[in-house]
């Protein structure tokens, strides 16, 4: 990054600054300093790919651990056994809640110790490298108090008083209850074994070294008290919100940032943007907005197994369901369905959905379904038949119907269905390239130990190819989204080639 | 070479295929630490058979990239006691896995029940036709273990696999459909049938018109998405044709690697080691107790691995050397028939027909599955009457297009030259329209037919390799002639164009350039007596009781299936001996 660069960037948290916290950022003042003046509503998907690109790039401090993090079988890192014996019912608690907020992902570089930090931390600011919170004396977190626990977690301050980088959750972790906190005390004193990996510095460049500065930021983002039952709602809604903005900090993927960092909304109260999809890490963090013609169930079943009916978790969300997800309780995870299913569609999304039917249920209803037969049947028929004058219909038969089916519509649990998907109909094409271009695997979960994967085909499909054969997908068995065109799969190449070399 | 010692497991388990996967998943599950040791590499699904490499015929099918590597291993082969051995160079006759998975990656999928009477061969035998039937040399063994005994763990493994088929015995009642000479089942199987190809459309009909019994093949390929009793996935079968010699990219053929390790690997008393390759058990002084294994790691170090438990999983021809290096067990002796360790080696003969057809009748043979086509079995063990034919045994008979693969599955009229522009036009003008019918025989155990150390040839390890000595018996001759007649019959009733029939006939000798089927069995036999067996009917060492030996060394002869479906079952139910008996009182089960 050039110096005027870094000065231009490192100007832009004053400006923000000046604005109401409180208040969601609108989507334009956040776009003004990357983006082009002559967007349209008319835009190709890959304008818009490129464009929130950008705005990612710019925007996103917060980033998701490679795939390969820690000791993994199937991107799931092994934990390690308690060290107190199980019946220890604060310490289970404590586990439980530690695999709620996904510590573990963050905590652990590949192949070292669970816990021990080390993984470098990708984000626009610089590299951070996460640190050792395992009970170790003087390399890890074993001599902090509760209190400093505490402090820890809700302020951002460690045990010297030094503000930590917000790539740690604390803005969402501020919202745990005391009892929460105590149990995960708990459990990172007794129940998990010190390690005395030492800590690597984090290095990032001025301004961003003056971590002075983030205090400035925790005064504007970071909530002052823990979460609090909305009266009006259930306790199942209420348990829901609850882990959503708190320990499960979904947000910090599906929403996007603002030039400082922070997600645009971080609450269901902060408006629409909130959990309104992302880009992050070269993936698209889909809306978790529009999830009506999700069940209850379907959600559990996607966060405990890493698959559902409708499609399947790929990329860092196969990791968030390996290493976290898989291991929350039913009802939990029934409560996070029903508080995602109380968000209303934002009308971006609406924009985005996958097909032109009135409603953005796009799997359930008997109106969307009829609406599609036709379209569905015409590409099925054709594929059948060996009829490939559509361009990518060849290279689909070739490469991806043994999976997905001429129908499209895979098979249940185990290959997902392309028609009607939402990840297939995105607006953004980001994560539909990048599958293609590397594959993706479900994570191997207990209760679906299979870790099916779709291989990668760069080595096999250009640019155009995947190009054409994403363009068909998008526009078959009723979907029906914008064109992806050759440049845009070349950028995600280009960039998935320079995130490698960088590893 | 640096000798280093491990520390001690409950149970280690020599190679990692099927059988090791199972012993894995039920010696965990009985809360024991398990170690596997497998000489290969590690393998799975993503990445090593993803598509659309996996479907490489040169690498895979020709130059055998599944395969064990017989530049360091191997075994030699020759006809009778007075031969010279020499050792089997290039892959032919049979071919033998390696790595994770091991066979069970590149098998087909055909999965079969043992028949009831077969597992009683001798007792039957003698019973409906008299001692004086069994011919002179004929090693004829009852295997010490009935159908009923080890129903529930066919079913095991059914269940385990996604089983596509049509039972043909629900409980003593006979289905349409299904298989009527199998033994009873207890439950259908979990999966439907294939679908069927016009080959097998044409072979049902033409059996049925001579009054045979076809049925569906149950296959090992799913014919629908599938999940196990682990929560494993299996995919739907597509009928790509690259099965045999393949791994599978769809998910849709069982193997270790689709049905158990998924669970398995994630177990934490579990572990595998790979690139481990046992050159012996260890026994204590009194040689009665194994204390454990000796290998050779990726590095060249000896390493010993202490053990409460040894369980032999390697290949058949693995598990026998093993034995034999380790000193467990009477060596056979051929000049006396006596000692148990390397007799009753037997294979199996196959026989068939080649069909061409008009093009009226396209068969697509491009559109294949390693277990989908017709069978017949009313030639197969004793479901016929073999008094007036003078011969032990029988085959299945079967049409199954498991492929169309451009080098090793295109057949040619007789007559079309093997090069050139006529033999372009050979293939054009037959590819379609192919269909093949064969006679898969059982091979019954012969005193001259015995595994034993070479005197001369050693592997890579400086270990003794491995010596077949193996011919074709005059029994089998009978049999071929037999039942390939039967294939011919139902051949010819499917109106073919024109047939070419491949027939052994007195006098060919045993020629391993040609595949024939990788169906090698024997030379650790399971018993009842220890006289004949090398293993019990637990597959437990007569001699070394915490050694057991899996896989189809313990076959006292072959039979006319595929050996999976018995293979895997006496492992499970080797398994659950172990697991109810010997843990509670480890020692000689019989």
């Amino acid at each position: 990054m050039s110096w005027l660069k870094l000065l231009a960037v490192a100007a832009l948290p004053l400006v923000v600054f000046a604005q109401d916290a409180g208040q969601p950022i609108s989507q334009n003042a956040s776009q003004t300093t990357d983006q082009t003046s002559n967007q349209s509503s008319n835009q190709s998907a890959d304008q818009i790919t490129q464009q929130k690109a950008r705005q990612a790039a710019a925007a996103a401090f917060y980033a998701p651990p490679p795939a390969s993090a820690g000791s993994t079988q199937h991107g799931v890192i092994a934990e390690p056994a308690l060290i107190v014996p199980a019946g220890d019912t604060l310490l289970e608690k404590g586990r439980y809640l530690a695999r709620a907020g996904d510590c573990i992902s963050c905590h652990t570089r590949p192949g070292g110790a669970p816990f021990a930090g080390g993984l470098s931390l990708k984000t626009p600011f610089g590299t951070i490298v996460s640190t050792n919170i395992t009970p170790h004396k003087t390399q890890g977190i074993g001599n902090y108090t509760e209190e400093d626990f505490v402090r820890l977690m809700r302020h951002g301050k460690s045990e010297d008083g030094q503000n930590i980088y917000p790539a740690m959750p604390y803005a969402n972790f501020a919202r745990l209850s005391d009892g929460d906190l105590q149990a995960l005390y708990a459990y990172f004193m007794k129940g998990v074994p010190a390690a005395a990996q030492t800590n690597a510095t984090t290095n990032l460049p001025w301004p961003f070294s003056v971590r002075a500065l983030v205090s400035v930021w925790n005064r504007l983002y970071v909530p002052t008290a823990p979460y609090a039952p909305e009266p009006t709602q259930s306790a199942e809604w209420n348990r829901g919100a609850y882990l959503v903005q708190g320990l499960g900090h979904c947000g910090a993927c599906h929403t996007p940032r603002s030039v400082t960092g922070a997600e645009k909304a971080s609450t269901e109260k902060g408006g629409k943007l909130f959990l309104s999809g992302a880009i992050i890490d070269g993936w698209y963090a889909q809306p978790l907005r529009k999830l009506s013609s999700w069940s209850n169930q379907d959600i559990v079943d996607y966060l405990q197994t890493g698959r559902s009916r409708h499609t399947a978790a790929f990329g860092a969300m196969a990791e968030v369901v390996g290493n976290s997800t898989q291991h929350m309780t039913t009802p939990d995870l029934t409560a996070v369905a029903v508080y995602l299913k109380s968000l209303e569609p934002t009308p971006l999304d609406a924009s985005s959905a996958s097909s032109t039917s009135t409603t953005s249920s796009t799997f359930t209803t008997a109106a969307a379904i009829t609406t599609t037969t036709t379209a569905t049947t015409v590409t099925a028929t054709a594929l059948r038949t060996g009829d490939t004058r559509t361009a990518g219909a060849l290279i689909y038969l070739n490469n991806c119907s043994a999976c997905h089916q001429s129908s499209g519509q895979g098979v249940q649990r185990t290959f997902p269905s392309l028609a009607q998907s939402t990840t297939v109909a995105a607006q953004d094409a980001t994560s539909l390239i990048r599958i293609v271009l590397q594959g993706a695997a479900m994570p191997s979960t207990t209760a679906a130990p299979s870790a099916l994967a779709m291989p990668g085909f760069d080595w096999r499909l250009s640019d155009a190819n995947v190009a054409d054969v994403l363009t068909f997908v998008r526009n078959s068995w009723g979907n029906q989204a914008a064109a992806v065109n050759a440049q845009s799969v070349a950028k995600v190449r280009s960039d998935l080639a320079t995130s490698k070399a960088q590893k | 070479m640096a000798i280093l010692k491990k520390p001690s497991v409950d149970a280690v388990l020599v190679g990692f295929g099927w059988t090791g996967a199972i012993m894995g998943i039920e010696l965990t599950a009985a809360g024991l630490n398990v170690l596997a040791l497998e000489r290969g590499e590690a393998r799975d699904t993503a990445p090593d058979f993803a598509y659309p490499r996996i479907t490489d015929e040169l690498s895979y099918g020709i130059r055998g990239k599944l395969f064990q590597n017989l530049a360091k291993e191997t075994v030699t082969v020759r006809h009778m006691t007075a031969d010279v051995a020499v050792p089997y160079r290039q892959l032919g006759s049979f071919l033998p896995g390696d790595g994770v998975g091991g066979a069970g990656v590149h098998w087909n999928g055909q999965n079969w029940r043992a028949l009831p009477d077969d597992l009683r061969i001798r007792s039957r035998t003698i019973e409906r036709y008299g001692a004086k039937f069994i011919p002179e040399g004929m090693q004829l063994q009852d295997w010490g273990v009935s159908y009923e005994e080890l129903e529930p763990h066919f079913d095991q493994f059914e269940k385990i696999c996604g089983m596509s088929g049509k039972a043909g015995n629900l409980q003593g009642k006979l289905q349409a459909g299904g298989n009527p000479f199998e033994g009873p089942r207890v439950n259908e199987f979990p999966l439907p049938p294939m679908a069927a190809l016009n080959s097998a459309l044409l072979f049902d009909k033409a059996a049925r018109s001579l009054g045979l019994h076809p049925f569906a093949q149950a296959s090992a390929n799913a014919s629908r998405a599938y999940t196990n009793p682990h929560g494993a996935q299996l995919g739907p079968c597509n009928f790509c044709g690259f099965c045999e010699r393949f791994g599978c990219y769809n998910y849709a053929k069982a193997s270790p690697q689709t049905t158990l390790l998924p669970t398995l690997m994630k177990r934490p008393n579990f572990e595998l080691r790979t690139r481990a390759h046992v050159i012996r058990v260890n026994l204590a002084a009194d040689g009665k107790r194994a204390t454990g294994v000796t290998y050779i790691d990726a590095q060249g170090n000896e390493i010993e691995q202490p053990a409460d438990l040894v369980v032999l999983c390697a290949y058949q021809f693995h598990n026998v050397r093993l034995l034999l290096l380790s000193n467990i067990g009477k060596k056979y002796d051929p000049a006396t028939a006596t000692g148990v360790v390397g007799r009753n080696y037997a294979y199996q003969m196959l026989g068939g027909a080649s069909l061409f057809f008009d093009k009226n009748q396209p068969m697509n043979p491009f559109v294949g599955a390693g277990a989908s086509g017709s069978v017949v079995d009313d030639f197969d063990g004793d479901n016929f009457d073999h008094g007036p034919l003078g011969f032990v045994g029988g085959a299945s008979i079967s049409c199954i297009n498991t492929g169309g693969r451009p080098i090793q599955q295109t057949s040619l009229p007789t007559g079309t030259p093997n090069w050139g522009a006529g033999w372009k036009r050979g293939i054009k003008d037959n590819y379609l329209y192919t269909a093949g019918v064969s006679a898969q025989g059982s091979v019954m155990a012969h005193r001259g037919n015995y595994l034993d150390l070479d005197p001369t040839y050693k592997d890579i390890y400086g270990q003794p390799l491995l010596r077949m000595t193996f011919d074709w018996k005059p029994n089998e001759f009978a049999m071929t002639q037999f039942t390939v007649g039967k294939a011919v019959e139902i051949a010819k009733a499917m109106g073919p164009r024109e047939l070419k029939v491949n027939l052994r006939k007195p006098g060919d000798h045993y020629d391993l350039r040609a595949y024939q089927s990788t169906h090698n069995t024997g030379g650790a036999p399971m018993g009842t007596d220890p006289e004949t067996s090398a293993v019990n009917r637990y597959l437990q060492s007569w001699d070394v009781p915490n050694v057991f030996v899996m896989g189809a060394s313990a076959f006292p002869q072959n039979f006319g299936y595929n050996p999976t479906g018995m293979v895997t079952a006496l492992a499970y139910w080797s398994a659950a001996a172990i697991r109810s008996r010997y843990l509670k009182s480890p020692g000689a089960l019989a």
